[in-house]
């Protein structure tokens, strides 16, 4: 294998595994600021002890979420110093922005946070953790910022075969990056939800603790339904981006193969990619697919034909990653709106099947978060920087393939072990519920 | 000033704020393995540093972060060219942070020892390879413009290893002064010692780094070129025995503080003498990675400038306010009680 496949699959390792913690930090340390500034304000003990329990969770995933983050930053110079050298003076800006107001905000107060539950009055300690939830967030946004520029470049133009930067405004105010912010935020809050209904479900199923977990399962519940309808609006607005300035990442999504206008929507459909059609194509919905990409449904929707071969994106994966997220989207909200209704009318012990079926939900908000990556990732290549910079063309030219096997046999071990650790700390920790 | 001068002088300032900052939980993750095997005590060594820890470390992702945005040409090479090295920090800081996260995460003293060793070895190796890398930046790469040459093996050669031992040796005894100041009891009284012992080999080995420096590295031009300059390594020297002479009188803070000076100088010393170069060349001068060469453009200059000087003084000021927040000493009783995080 090339250093280039090779270090894709590395980044991909590497992103997944750091992407398997930042949403529940995003969504955990609002939960707890929350669960505490309850607390706070009505003195109610059961909130200090959900405040607890969920925020000893938050800190075991904090953990490897922040140091599985330095990777990243590390890697673009390692396997990709021709991407870090074409896109430096664009890209380095929003990395350096986000550690100097951002991480060095989240870092610092949830050091604070967690040595001064002694310290400081308990409203005070809630607002140390509305500023950790605040600076992570910021922190997503300048990430996205930057991921949104390799998606939609904007505001440079190129010198001496390098990309520089002409306005940060265009940079800054990209409503592709704007927009996938605000689908990552919410499919974090959303994973969140899930993540506090599930391990509820499972305590109420115990028997555990009913009060503090009825609660909790009913605050994740009614943020959940928000959230979860939420991911889906930001998602479709998501998509007209795409389909206005990544239009082969549309058609791949799309397995739409010809050009056309008022292109339909198959609800089964499945790409054959070798002979450039699709085996599976039924239940068309007319003109539906221009109407969701231009919000038109008369749009023309060009297809992948007309991009030359060596310019289209892997269109099974990309195809399969986008229906398969889209599903799960929608099956969040439905369950979402079960538990809210359920909660609300305390009617959740009585639907044991209802619970267990939240338990096992637990990991599909996971599983959604990491195609929408691959959608992203995958879908734009074969270009890193969408139209500008091919991803073969951008990694680092003094490696050798066993450099870089070296080194990711080396990040599956270590990463390994770390899953390992972490799902046994979490494991022991929501199974430990103080009287 | 230029842009790209003024970047320079950032750059150089956020690597030292990192060492400073880093540095003593470098030392004092290294040295309370030896300092004690008392289990409240292993806690209080640790608790010293749990609250600052991670912010410390972010001044890395600054750096790094700054010299992506800044010298996009310079964070390209050093973090390919130094492959491994870069990959040994990565992999040092992961298991470092886990170790001091999860460390009182189980009450077993099989799974303490285990992260207390790791946290030792990885507090250890993070210098270790920083140290090894630097130093071979010091002396230039081997690189020209086809590219790199160099390998994994030949950057343990003598100066690249002295520099090593160097910084490990700079950052236990910084770590020991953390711990003085830090704790009480017998705790403390074992850094002392420690501290006091340190020295020696500290200076030994300053001394043995400044002479290389002068043989091995084109660092000196410089310092021939404006003799004036040779202020800022004696500042160094200065700042050591000042630690020395505070350390003997007990004066903890004080000791800690010339710690930190000295930490500062000697990047200073060695930032003086690369200037205008960020990675000399070892085979070919021509191809040496400057300021000039290896920057963005103007215009992301200044808006970084921008940027760093209107927040990283926000950040040293709220990171001072924290510090101030923990200066008391960490108690043994604080660490009995467990609430409260410690």
């Amino acid at each position: 294998m090339s250093v280039a496949v090779l270090s894709r699959i590395q980044f991909a390792t590497v992103a997944v595994f750091h992407f398997l913690f930042v949403p529940l930090t995003l969504g955990l340390t609002v939960m707890t600021a929350y669960m505490e500034t309850r607390y706070a304000r009505t003195g109610d003990e059961t909130f200090l002890k959900m405040a607890k329990y969920w925020s000893r969770l938050l800190l075991v995933n904090f953990a490897v979420g922040v140091v599985t983050g330095i990777t990243l930053e590390f890697q673009f110079g390692m396997n990709w110093a021709e991407y870090s050298k074409f896109v430096g003076d664009i890209f380095g800006a929003p990395l350096a922005i986000e550690a100097t107001v951002a991480f060095f905000l989240e870092s610092t107060f949830i050091g604070l946070w967690m040595f001064s539950w002694k310290r400081v009055s308990r409203g005070v300690h809630a607002g140390i953790m509305w500023v950790v939830a605040g600076a992570s967030t910021l922190s997503a946004l300048w990430i996205l910022l930057a991921n949104g520029w390799m998606q939609r470049p904007r505001g440079y133009e190129i010198v001496g075969g390098r990309a520089v930067l002409t306005s940060f405004s265009a940079l800054l105010g990209s409503p592709y990056a704007w927009i996938k912010f605000a689908h990552v935020i919410f499919a974090a809050y959303t994973l969140t939800a899930f993540f506090i209904m599930g391990i509820s479900a499972l305590q109420l199923l115990r028997g555990k603790k009913e009060e503090m977990f009825r609660r909790s399962f009913r605050i994740a519940a009614t943020f959940g339904i928000v959230t979860s309808v939420m991911i889906i609006v930001a998602g479709d607005l998501s998509g007209v981006q795409v389909a206005k300035y990544q239009p082969s990442k549309l058609a791949a999504m799309e397995a739409q193969w010809e050009t056309k206008q008022g292109a339909d929507f198959y609800l089964l459909e499945m790409p054959r990619a070798h002979t450039e059609e699709n085996a599976i194509q039924a239940l068309a919905i007319p003109g539906g697919l221009s109407l969701l990409a231009y919000h038109d449904a008369n749009a023309v929707v060009k297809g992948l034909k007309d991009f030359p071969p060596s310019d289209r994106p892997p269109v099974l994966v990309t195809f399969v990653a986008f229906r398969l997220m889209v599903a799960l989207g929608f099956l969040f909200v439905l369950l979402a709106l079960v538990s809210v209704i359920l909660a609300w009318r305390k009617k959740l012990s009585s639907h044991r099947w209802f619970l267990w079926i939240m338990a096992i939900a637990i990991v599909l908000p996971y599983l959604a978060s990491e195609l929408g990556w691959v959608l992203a990732e995958i879908g734009r290549q074969p270009w890193i920087v969408y139209g500008l910079l091919r991803t073969q063309d951008a990694v680092s030219r003094n490696l050798t393939p066993g450099d870089v096997l070296g080194s990711l046999i080396a990040f599956i071990v270590v990463y390994g072990v770390l899953a390992v650790v972490d799902v046994f700390l979490l494991t022991k920790y929501a199974n430990k519920v103080e009287d | 000033m230029a842009l790209q001068t003024l970047w320079f002088v950032l750059w150089g300032l956020l690597w030292a704020v990192y060492f400073i900052l880093d540095g003593f939980d470098f030392g004092a993750g290294m040295l309370r393995l030896f300092l004690t095997r008392e289990e409240t005590d292993r806690r209080v060594s640790l608790a010293s540093i749990g609250p600052v820890w991670d912010g410390n470390e972010v001044w890395l992702i600054t750096a790094g972060g700054a010299t992506f945005a800044a010298f996009p040409g310079t964070y390209a090479s050093m973090f390919s060219f130094l492959y491994l090295p870069m990959l040994l920090i990565l992999f040092s800081l992961i298991i470092r942070g886990v170790s001091i996260e999860y460390r009182n995460k189980d009450d077993s003293l099989r799974w303490r020892s285990i992260w207390d060793l790791l946290l030792a070895l990885t507090s250890f190796s993070a210098p270790l390879v920083l140290g090894l890398g630097f130093g071979n930046i010091f002396q230039g790469l081997r690189f020209d413009s086809a590219g790199y040459h160099g390998s994994f093996w030949q950057l343990f050669n003598p100066y690249g290893l002295l520099t090593a031992v160097f910084f490990v040796l700079l950052f236990l005894q910084h770590g020991a002064l953390w711990l003085v100041y830090k704790t009480e009891g017998e705790l403390a009284a074992r850094a002392t010692r420690w501290a006091g012992v340190l020295w020696f080999p500290v200076l030994v080995v300053a001394a043995a780094f400044l002479l290389y420096t002068g043989f091995v590295t084109r660092l000196h031009d410089n310092y021939l070129a404006h003799p004036g300059l040779v202020l800022v390594p004696l500042l160094a020297v200065a700042a050591l025995v000042v630690v020395k002479v505070f350390q003997a009188q007990s004066r903890a803070l004080i000791a800690f503080f010339a710690s930190c000076a000295t930490i500062l100088f000697v990047i200073a010393t060695a930032m003086v003498g690369l200037f205008p170069n960020l990675i000399p060349s070892r085979l070919d001068p021509a191809a040496n990675l400057t300021i000039m060469n290896s920057s963005s453009g103007p215009y992301t200059l200044r808006l970084m400038a921008v940027v760093a000087l209107v927040f990283v003084p926000i950040v040293v000021v709220y990171q001072l306010l924290v510090y101030r927040f923990f200066r008391s000493k960490t108690m043994r009783a604080d660490v009995e009680d467990a609430e409260g995080g410690y």
